[in-house]
């Protein structure tokens, strides 16, 4: 088994919403995500999966809790040395329509990255770079002088890819990187992602709201709800076997594209709207019945359920 | 088939811009039947929501225009409707639900106002009687503390709460048909499960046709009488959803239903996804439009565009190698 190359613990952030009250997107989760591997986050909107996905890369600072990257806390550098850091880290965002800058061409924005971390070398090698990139994403060296606009959302999203991979990351968290697309187009990306990581050995943190695709690329999946982490396991065992009522409800709410299986379907209700994650600031929540207790190997869910 | 509430025919709309024209929907044909549920599937750019629109005599003029074409609704042409006549007949006979309820409710105006101004335009009816009215659409949606959310902003509500007031919205004055222009796709797997039940709920008690727009195959089997699948502006496939979802015909719909993930499907065997995209609908292909994506093309595919082979009453394709004609040729 390989080593762990992210480890977090009792991560928290919380957000001032006023009044006095707090807002507790992540709350106190732990999870480590082995070399080569791809951990699935779900939820609903609102969990703090988001939130979570920034703060393991330090795009949030914490409220409390230490994310590991191969051994070294990361919390814990100094900007100078962060910076370095975030060579190793990388996100792809969900809005490829968003998340690229209109005024930049395809070239300015992948060799962005190698300028701010001087890889780019001369202008030649910084060329034959960003044409490696663009191979590896499967489009052409002449996308490079064309601006985002000129693009489909599959083929923005394989820029925002080419983007990420430029400093050559180890680690990447995917966040909903295919639900503004297709789903002709969806295929297409999930296979690029995955073909990307057999060959350069990435590990993902894949958070996404579609179910069936978590499942299809994760090793393990992780299921938040309210800030906490409630169930986690490996994704064949999660989908045979959910144990937490909100885990069940969500995966009985995924459509399936058989109507024989739609006709005997039975959903499991949980609640007509999400709970909310404020509290007054000082409130205590009762944390240790959110433990993650080992139910069977390598299943954890939170302890009420266990 | 059930008497028709609706026919398209040979519908075709253009969109005329700087570049030309684009030819967003080229030909659609097609019924609906009353209490029917009816979804029209495609990607991005099939045209749907442009057929749809059309019928709603929504689409903005200019700079698109429908070409040519009849949509029968109720034994009328709506096409040759004055925006007079329309205006009557859109949220009194054809009610319809937009895909981001974020942004299609007024944000300065009570929910219960919303629901209210139809009734009162439509059914005449006077301000306590509409609320009245109101308070009971609410609650049929399913929502709770119906009398106290009736005097809350849109801001209060979350977005699938925001979609059940579409819901009551639209069908306040119990339209004939419903069109849903991807109702769910803003939402999570969760509400949309709820919405798509609240949909079919009120369809059981209204008796309302719906046209469903979606790009989501898996919704569509849950709920869905028949289904009618797009490609650049061209029906491609049409049948019941058992027929599409266990006997598919066309490429595009079989790529379409093999490049989904499935809980049943094993570890490791990679996604089948459709490669390349669609084509540019300025300069359409002449002849099939999902030739250069296809695996099966042949040379005839590029040059005369295939008819309609029909294999029941209600399945049809259009696809040469499904063609009598054509070789005996086991594809995979």
């Amino acid at each position: 088994m390989s080593k762990n190359l992210i480890e977090v613990e009792g991560l928290k952030k919380y957000f001032n919403v006023g009044k006095g009250k707090v807002l507790k997107a992540v709350d106190n989760i732990n999870f480590t995500i082995r070399e080569g591997e791809t951990l699935g986050m779900v939820g609903e909107s609102g969990c703090g999966k988001t939130t979570a996905g920034r703060t393991v890369l330090r795009l949030y600072e914490p409220t409390a809790g230490s994310v590991k990257y191969n051994g070294t806390d990361i919390y814990k550098l100094p900007p100078g040395k962060m910076k370095a850091m975030r060579r190793d880290m990388q996100m792809i965002f969900q809005d490829p329509y968003a998340s690229l800058n209109p005024r930049f061409t395809v070239s300015d924005i992948i060799g962005e990255a190698l300028d701010i971390h001087g890889m780019a070398g001369s202008r030649a090698e910084r060329k034959k770079r960003i044409e490696e990139l663009l191979d590896m994403v499967g489009l052409n060296h002449d996308h490079a002088t064309r601006y985002p606009h000129e693009f489909s959302g599959g083929q923005r999203q394989r820029i925002g890819i080419a983007r990420s991979l430029a400093v050559n990351p180890k680690f990447i968290v995917c966040d909903e990187p295919i639900s503004a697309l297709d789903v002709s187009i969806q295929a297409q990306v999930v296979n690029l992602l995955k073909e990307l990581q057999d060959r350069l050995g990435l590990t993902y943190l894949f958070i996404a709201h579609d179910l069936s695709m978590v499942k299809h690329i994760s090793d393990r999946v992780a299921v938040m709800y309210l800030g906490k982490m409630v169930e986690l396991a490996e994704s064949e065992e999660l989908y045979a076997n959910p144990i937490h009522p909100y885990t069940k409800s969500l995966l009985s709410a995924i459509p399936v594209p058989d109507p024989e299986v739609e006709a005997n379907k039975k959903r499991i209700h949980l609640h007509d709207e999400l709970g909310s994650p404020i509290y007054a600031a000082g409130e205590k929540t009762n944390d240790s019945d959110f433990e993650l207790v080992e139910v069977s190997k390598g299943h954890f869910v939170a302890k009420q359920y266990a | 088939m059930m008497e028709p509430i609706l026919q398209v025919k040979d519908l075709h709309v253009s969109f005329f811009v700087k570049g030309g024209e684009v030819q967003a929907v080229r030909g659609m044909n097609f019924e609906v039947g009353k209490g029917e549920t009816v979804a029209i599937v495609g990607e991005s750019g099939s045209g749907k929501s442009v057929t749809a629109q059309s019928i709603m005599r929504l689409i903005p003029t200019p700079p698109s225009r429908v070409k040519k074409g009849e949509i029968i609704f109720q034994g009328q042409n709506l096409l040759d409707k004055s925006m007079k006549q329309m205006e009557t007949i859109r949220g009194k006979d054809i009610g319809m639900i937009f895909q981001d309820p974020m942004t299609s409710l007024n944000p300065t105006i009570k929910v219960g106002k919303q629901i209210t101004e139809v009734l009162i335009k439509h059914q005449k009816m006077s301000a306590a009687e509409a609320k009245e009215q109101g308070i009971e659409m609410l609650k049929l949606v399913g929502i709770k503390n119906a009398e106290a959310r009736f005097n809350q902003y849109p801001h209060e509500f979350s977005g699938g709460m925001r979609q059940r007031v579409m819901i009551a919205i639209a069908l306040a004055c119990r339209p004939a048909l419903l069109i849903a222009d991807e109702p769910t796709t803003a939402l999570d797997v969760t509400i949309q499960a709820q919405i798509m039940e609240v949909m079919q709920d009120m369809q059981q008690k209204l008796g309302t046709s719906i046209i469903l727009i979606t790009h989501d195959l898996g919704v569509v089997a849950g709920m869905c009488d028949r289904v009618i699948v797009m490609y650049a502006g061209e029906v491609v496939e049409t049948g019941t959803r058992w027929e599409i979802f266990k006997n598919p015909q066309h490429p595009y719909t079989k790529g379409l239903l093999r490049s989904m993930p499935r809980l049943d499907q094993k570890k490791g065997e990679p996604l089948i996804p459709i490669i390349g995209t669609p084509p540019d609908l300025i300069k359409p292909p002449v002849g099939c439009p999902f030739t250069a994506r296809c695996s099966e093309a042949m040379h005839v595919c590029e040059q005369i565009d295939p008819g309609a082979t029909e294999f029941s009453e209600t399945h049809m394709a259009r696809c040469w190698n499904l063609h009598s004609m054509a070789k005996e040729v086991q594809f995979v």
